[in-house]
């Protein structure tokens, strides 16, 4: 089974035989940067793409046909003009917040992005700690939402800024209580560590029913906490124009853009991580041979398979919903998935100890 | 790592540490105030990754970061009007500041010349090591000698106090 740890491997020991440990862990600090960034940026252009096809599908449109075949170069068209457009500056905007604010979140999502395994071996950052780094660093998210909010200067931002911040604080509460359920099962926190324990069988089938509780609970918290509709009352088109991005213009509006859809991502990259086994292919044990064909399919592949069918999920819901109002979504937050969050930890500690 | 990085490393987060500090308390506006202060903790956080206390950074991320500042901006925008800056205080405030400063970096200085260090041959303690999650939980939820499920407790005690008194406050209007 190819893994890409031999790559990165290769690629460390190549570069400490050439070069001193500083210089040498230079270079590999630039290689991941660039390649992080690169991979984030394509995966934008590619979900972008991808949101538009399945949207025109339910709603039984073609979508972008003309820029290559099926469209596909249709985002990269986009992006060019995005590059080339002007960045307006505004009378009565607080400049320093205001350019801030785009950067505070796409750091956020980008921080968060680090950590995700793609492969053993193919990750920036594997903490001890890697789940509660998870939630640690997506809640920086919230504070340059806000901040964009209030430094543009308009009541539709403000208000946007408002309802993202009590939507974004509250479902952070499920999404946490949700990880920290298969944090019980795995009783680790380690994101390597969580996939290796997957080889067995993934978590979703491991631990139940609480597993399959907590499944559905961070998809719905997770949905929400990427401002999408049915959850996207803080851009609500209709009555907020675009909410709190309404005055950003160009790139900066890009910034806040590429968040929103590789938020989408990541959440749906650590759903799989946490419950799908990541990359691990599906083994059930005994069958030997069925195995080894599944481990034929290469790591990667496994990952963005699992990773993309949580965002077709995702994309599903979003096209076939109602937007909520304020008070449904704190109510379905506080009163629904939060009680059923913690219920569902006593069930997973419960489930744990019958195990063992 | 090598010695030279790691002072590289100590300079950059330290210099951006104090312009940060003065920035926070020179501006006028106090949403800008808030904002300086998110970066500080942030590199507050940066130096305990730098460490290797990769927890104690990611409880300073998300409650800090992710709770404190996020009460503060709401209270900002709850209770300031849009054009507000701050008031000048008068020279005495000032000196009585400067006096505070000066004996808190004497303080520090007599203590880190004149201490010795306990742990100084206790490779964890020095952060060269990753303390594993497991342990630290442990530490945090036993009753043992060294174990603080009392003071967690405790404290837990005095947050529900404080919810306590908000609402209070709050329903006497």
């Amino acid at each position: 089974m190819f893994h890409f740890k031999q790559l990165t491997d290769w690629i460390d020991a190549m570069l400490h035989t050439y070069l001193s440990e500083g210089w040498a862990l230079f270079v590999e600090f630039v290689i991941v940067g660039v390649a992080m960034l690169t991979v984030y940026a394509v995966l934008a252009l590619l979900l972008i793409w991808a949101e538009r096809k399945v949207c025109a599908f339910f709603q039984c449109r073609l979508g972008p046909t003309r820029v290559g075949p099926f469209g596909m170069f249709q985002s990269v068209a986009d992006m060019i003009k995005i590059l080339l457009k002007e960045i307006i500056i505004l009378n009565h905007v607080d400049h320093r917040l205001f350019r801030l604010a785009g950067f505070l979140v796409i750091i956020a999502s980008l921080c968060t992005f680090g950590a995700i395994p793609f492969d053993k071996g193919l990750h920036a950052i594997d903490f001890n700690i890697g789940v509660f780094y998870l939630l640690a660093v997506s809640s920086l998210g919230v504070v340059g939402i806000l901040l964009a909010g209030w430094s543009s200067n308009s009541k539709y931002t403000m208000i946007g800024a408002m309802r993202s911040g009590a939507q974004l604080i509250s479902y952070e509460l499920s999404c946490g209580l949700s990880l920290m359920t298969i944090v019980i099962l795995s009783g680790t926190m380690q994101l390597s560590q969580i996939v290796e324990m997957q080889s067995t069988g993934w978590f979703i089938f491991k631990g139940g029913i609480p597993a399959l509780i907590a499944f559905v609970v961070y998809l719905i918290a997770g949905h929400a906490e990427t401002n999408r509709g049915p959850f996207d009352l803080p851009e609500s088109e209709s009555e907020l124009t675009a909410g709190y991005h309404t005055e950003y213009s160009g790139i900066q509006f890009g910034f806040f853009y590429l968040a929103e859809y590789l938020n989408m991502f990541i959440i749906a990259a650590i759903a799989s991580t946490m419950f799908l086994g990541g990359w691990m292919p599906l083994h059930v044990s005994g069958w030997d041979g069925f195995n080894q064909v599944m481990d034929s399919i290469p790591p990667v592949i496994w990952f963005f398979g699992k990773t993309f069918c949580c965002v077709f999920l995702a994309l599903w819901v979003r096209w076939s919903f109602p937007r909520l109002r304020i008070d449904q979504l704190l109510k379905l937050e506080w009163k629904i998935l939060m009680p059923i969050s913690f219920l569902n930890i006593v069930l997973m500690a419960i489930w744990v100890l019958l195990l063992n | 790592m090598s010695p030279l990085i790691n002072l590289v490393i100590f300079i950059c987060l330290g210099v951006a540490m104090l312009v940060l500090s003065v920035m926070a308390i020179a501006t006028k506006s106090l949403l800008r105030s808030a904002t300086y202060l998110l970066l500080i903790l942030l590199c507050t956080a940066g130096f305990y990754l730098f460490l290797n206390y990769h927890f104690l950074a990611a409880v300073q991320v998300s409650v800090y970061a992710g709770g404190v500042v996020i009460l503060f901006v709401f209270a900002i925008f709850l209770t300031t009007k849009k054009d507000e800056s701050m008031v000048r205080h008068d020279v005495l405030r000032y000196a009585y500041g400067a006096a505070g400063i000066l004996s808190g970096i004497a303080l520090t200085a007599f203590i880190v010349l004149k201490r010795e260090y306990l742990y100084s041959d206790n490779r964890s303690m020095l952060g060269d090591a990753e303390i594993p999650m497991q342990q630290i939980g442990e530490a945090l939820m036993g009753t043992g000698k060294y174990q603080y499920l009392l003071p967690f407790e405790v404290l837990s005690v005095l947050l529900l106090a404080c919810i306590i008194g908000g609402l209070i406050i709050a329903k006497k209007r």
